[in-house]
């Protein structure tokens, strides 16, 4: 009994403690408010569905790369003649390295991999139309920052299909006229891939980029709590709030996405480990098995590919004939997702209430999309060529015609409340 | 026309049928031989080392690899590796290097011998055992020997001695232009060597099986935490999945 009360005694003199330094720096910052604004009275609509999760698990994945890159960083030589013999250093001598270096590089197709499924369902649900085309925007330019930044990062091992990988895609920008080959030269610093290039893009990978995807993430997230989470109807649930100014689909995203969340966070590890534990080279699909022999500048690995998050967009490359046309078909076709949300004539958001048109040329795209990628990765023979120039149409054609069939698409009538059935 | 047409169309669909199917090529185009080594298997691995050392030691390094650090997973103690696998008189702590001079292996060989630290990571283990099964003579050849995973090598057939002597037998046709075509038929032991065939390829299966431990020393510990790591992570789920539905009981 006494022990108990006076136990009961200690704990409320450290809520009254923790709670007057609450009030401390809620007079100086508003975390509370903060805490309250963003946090545990954001109302998301309570329909979300498996879709959902992967916006959260971007977050979580930037922040493994953050974490697990600070401490590469740490035993990581940024020069041509050491950075091969330190990656291997990291695997071999350092304490816990090959973990942390595997967590970093299975980290980096799996940010891919929740990134596709993220831009995915926000094409299903028509998350990018008003009023969340800079939301959209937003998370466009986190995708190219993302792109940059794994392109650079894979230059880092300087293992052989490192740096025939990079010397592919930087004379790329030679295919503009006029600066093209100049501008190889600026971005190299080189005339060809070297230790200059590696030490930049080094500086690139760890300071600049990341910096810029921090600052995208937050102006994402400023711009989603602003405007408010679409979701799988696409109804829109600020229209019908209760007495209190709730809306009445509305739940708060703390705790109850908070611990949904903490689910989809449970098997994306699980899935993650498997990989980093099992098959962290996922069959030569993660890391190139030509990467693990030295950069050389005289040999080329038989078959050059890059790594597969890249590859939709390189089957478009190689398909057409003229680099020159290639390279600006692969430009438009990444950033043709900018456009979405002009491009969209619908009048309903979700792919629940849209008509067959829209349905079949989303369904076409994703297939395409895949069936691009899976052939970006193969050596280019006629079959593969062929097959490219098909897909490469079906993906120009989910954009290019998106007016003329989200305009004339026959849509069912949207619910005024999401469709909710408790479980 | 219309028959061009459908074999266009099936080469499409068989290119996206034959998706999973298709793995990274390496090598010649020789069919190569599943190594069917086991890291796990300490035995083979500390033959493996004996072989490596006895064998591919003069000419290549694995200049990545500790040999303390080798003594320690295969399980020996360091002094029975320095008794039995230490030949240099180097440190147990050094690596595995070797005294050749890169320019007598140029003048010798032509090339420096490669680094083995991850050739079986970056060629493949059963890359590496085809090709030390595919050495045949070839009197055209300075070595006298040919090499028919990676046609044209500077490699000497180091382990004659115990293979004894390959010949390949080659069969041909004469293709649509009228040129003769050769095609390997299969090896035949012209003299045999210390080794039975069946010795030889469990030689050769240790040595790739060292070959492979070194390509990544921490692969059997890397494994065995991952179960652990797994079945924590299964336990995490599992409850954050029963206070999610907790939580979830208010919402209707």
């Amino acid at each position: 009994m006494m022990g108990n009360s006076s136990d009961k005694a200690a704990t409320g003199a450290d809520n009254g403690r923790l709670a007057s330094l609450t009030t401390w720096i809620d007079d100086r910052f508003p975390m509370t408010a903060l805490w309250k604004s963003q946090v545990s009275e954001y109302y998301a609509p309570k329909n979300m569905n498996f879709w959902y999760y992967f916006g959260s698990l971007a977050l979580v994945v930037l922040v493994i790369q953050i974490l697990s890159g600070i401490f590469l960083t740490m035993s990581y030589k940024p020069s041509a003649a050491e950075a091969f013999n330190s990656v291997e250093y990291i695997m071999r001598d350092v304490e816990w390295g090959w973990l942390i270096r595997y967590i970093h590089s299975t980290g980096a197709s799996a940010f891919f991999i929740v990134v596709y499924l993220h831009m995915f369902r926000a094409l299903l649900y028509g998350s990018y139309q008003k009023p969340r085309e800079l939301l959209w925007i937003f998370g466009m330019l986190i995708y190219f920052a993302l792109m940059a930044e794994a392109f650079m990062g894979y230059l880092l091992p300087w293992g052989n299909m490192s740096y025939w990988g990079a010397q592919v895609i930087v004379s790329l920008f030679g295919a503009i006229p006029a600066v093209g080959d100049s501008l190889t030269e600026w971005i190299r610093g080189d005339f060809y891939i070297s230790d200059v290039t590696l030490n930049r893009f080094f500086a690139l990978h760890v300071i600049a980029i990341p910096f810029a995807l921090v600052f995208l993430v937050i102006a994402h997230l400023m711009a989603l709590h602003e405007v408010g989470s679409n979701n799988p109807d696409g109804v829109e649930i600020k229209k019908v709030k209760g007495p209190d100014g709730i809306p009445l689909d509305g739940i708060a995203f703390h705790p109850y996405y908070t611990v949904k969340d903490m689910v989809g966070l449970g098997v994306f590890l699980i899935l993650f480990s498997m990989v980093v534990f099992f098959a962290p080279t996922m069959g030569g699909y993660f890391l190139e098995y030509a990467n693990f022999e030295p950069a050389n500048a005289l040999q080329t690995p038989p078959h050059i590919a890059p790594v597969w998050y890249f590859t939709p967009f390189y089957a478009i490359l190689r398909a057409v004939p003229s680099k020159g046309i290639g390279a600006a078909l692969m430009g438009i076709a990444v950033v043709l997702f900018v456009f979405l949300p002009w491009l969209d004539r619908g009048k309903v958001r979700s792919i629940r209430y849209r008509g067959p048109l829209f349905k079949f040329f989303l369904f076409s795209f994703a297939i395409s999309f895949v069936a691009l990628g899976y052939l970006g990765l193969q050596p280019a023979t006629a079959g593969v060529t062929l097959a490219s120039r098909v897909f490469t149409v079906v993906y120009f054609a989910f954009f290019l015609l998106m007016p003329w069939y989200t305009s004339i698409d026959k849509t069912k009538p949207v619910p005024t409340r999401v469709t909710y059935h408790a479980h | 026309m219309r028959i061009e047409h459908k074999k266009k169309i099936l080469a499409i669909v068989a290119t996206l049928v034959a998706l999973p199917g298709v793995s990274f090529a390496a090598g010649g185009a020789q069919n190569l031989e599943k190594a069917k080594n086991d890291i796990h298997n300490q035995a083979s691995l500390q033959r493996g080392a004996k072989n490596f050392v006895n064998y591919c030691l003069g000419c290549h390094t694995a200049k990545y690899v500790r040999y303390n650090r080798v003594a320690a997973d295969i399980g020996l103690t360091e002094q029975q590796m320095v008794d039995n696998l230490l030949f240099s008189g180097e440190s147990p702590h050094s690596t595995m290097l070797n005294g050749m001079d890169p320019a007598e292996a140029k003048q010798w060989f032509g090339v420096m011998p490669p680094d083995l630290s991850l050739i079986a990571r970056s060629k493949g283990t059963d890359y590496v055992y085809t090709f030390l099964k595919s050495f045949y003579a070839d009197p055209a050849k300075g070595t006298g020997v040919n090499n028919l995973a990676l046609p044209g090598t500077a490699m000497p057939h180091v382990l004659w001695e115990l293979q004894g002597t390959q010949e390949a037998v080659w069969e041909g046709h004469t293709d649509s232009q009228g040129n003769v075509q050769k095609h390997f038929k299969e090896f035949t032991l012209a003299n045999p060597g210390k080794l039975t065939p069946e010795q030889y390829d469990e030689f050769v299966r240790d040595t790739v099986n060292f070959l492979d431990y070194i390509g990544e020393p921490v692969q059997a510990k890397r494994q065995s935490m991952g179960f652990v790591v797994i079945a924590f992570l299964v336990f995490f789920t599992l409850l954050a999945y029963a206070l999610k539905k907790e939580y979830w009981k208010d919402v209707k």
